[in-house]
């Protein structure tokens, strides 16, 4: 495991390099916006990182809830497999599949669905216990910093495109805006709470958080907006070039994206290991100062 | 011609984003090491 991660580090740097190259010479120049879009190399990769990261945030934190009781760890796992099975057959149904926006594949839907169980039984197998609370901590944390340059980048090319930085009012940005609030304040939560319930009102605030996720994706499908319809999925058309440059960042990014939460991890593991060193110290203390107490007070008795 | 600065500056931030967060990542990790040393030789 110690070889891994330099390993993995330095095919990183070799996929981002790479990543960097095809999007500043390979990728074709857009005919409209010219060499500018290629800030949708960074921006939209990003994006899909951020989302999978809050939605790993929140699997994680039904779980750490689901599991104070046997029955709700029951009754949740039922839950996930129902979500599951009627997410992957509901979509091709004609009644739900004239909900779907235009452009939307249904099998792209199913897909998504199933992804929650079984997202939702790989997490439990990996992170035991404790571990899905420093899972949702790192994914909120990582997922915030990811969701801070789509805020960043986003305007940066708004500036150029539309003549403005922000379009006040448009869903796509306020809602990205909204979730981005949301998880900085579950952060703060973290780190500013002493209560012993803080892990608990933590997980819950991010099921609640959870939900402006698919209303941040989806904004674009249901909704006019300023922000562009979406360029892929079935919502537009995009070059086979362009669109092979954009799979390939998002590849490096997502490993990128990797790497650092297992940094994140380990220091969450770490800091949890100093707190507990801290705390058995402190008892020792307290311990040592008692027994030394004792026979003083059982001789003044 | 101006707008490849946006491009530029876009690209920039990205990294300035990223590595600041490894290094708060990377400093605090090496704190935390050395308090551990600490109270392992305090015991």
């Amino acid at each position: 495991m110690k070889r891994l991660f330099p390993i993995l580090s330095i095919v990183t740097v070799i996929l981002l390099a790479y990543a960097l190259y095809l999007a500043l010479v390979v990728a074709p120049t857009d005919a409209l916006q010219g060499d500018v879009y290629r800030i949708i190399y960074y921006h939209v990769p990003s994006a899909w990182t951020a989302f999978l990261l809050f939605f790993i945030n929140f699997v994680a934190s039904v779980r750490y809830l689901a599991r104070s009781k046997p029955s709700t760890e029951t009754a949740a796992k039922w839950i996930a497999i129902a979500i599951g099975v009627v997410g992957f057959i509901a979509p091709f149904l004609p009644p739900v599949r004239k909900l779907i926006p235009a452009g939307m594949e249904p099998g792209a839907v199913a897909t998504t669905i199933v992804l929650i169980p079984v997202l939702y039984f790989v997490v439990g197998k990996l992170f035991p216990g404790d571990r899905l609370d420093v899972l949702a901590v790192t994914s909120a944390e990582v997922g915030v910093v990811f969701c801070t340059i789509v805020l960043v980048t986003g305007p940066l090319w708004a500036r150029p495109v539309w003549g403005i930085w922000w379009a006040p009012g448009d869903i796509r940005l306020t809602s990205t805006l909204v979730m981005w609030l949301i998880y900085v304040s579950y952060l703060l939560l973290r780190r500013f709470s002493s209560s012993a319930q803080t892990q608990m009102l933590a997980a819950a605030l991010a099921v609640f958080g959870a939900l402006d996720v698919p209303l941040v994706y989806l904004s674009i499908w249901f909704f006019r907006t300023q922000h562009p319809q979406p360029v892929i999925g079935g919502g537009g058309t995009m070059d086979p070039r362009m669109l092979h440059v954009l799979l390939f960042s998002w590849m490096a990014f997502l490993l990128f994206g990797f790497l650092v939460c297992w940094s994140r991890f380990r220091l969450e593991l770490l800091r949890r290991e100093v707190e507990q060193a801290h705390a058995m110290e402190s008892l020792a203390g307290a311990g040592v100062s008692s027994a030394t107490s004792l026979p003083l007070s059982r001789s003044t008795r | 011609m101006n707008a490849v600065k946006f491009l530029f500056a876009a690209y920039v931030a990205t990294w300035v984003i990223h590595i600041f967060y490894i290094s708060t990542i990377v400093r605090r990790l090496s704190r935390l090491r050395q308090q551990l040393k600490e109270l392992s030789r305090g015991k």
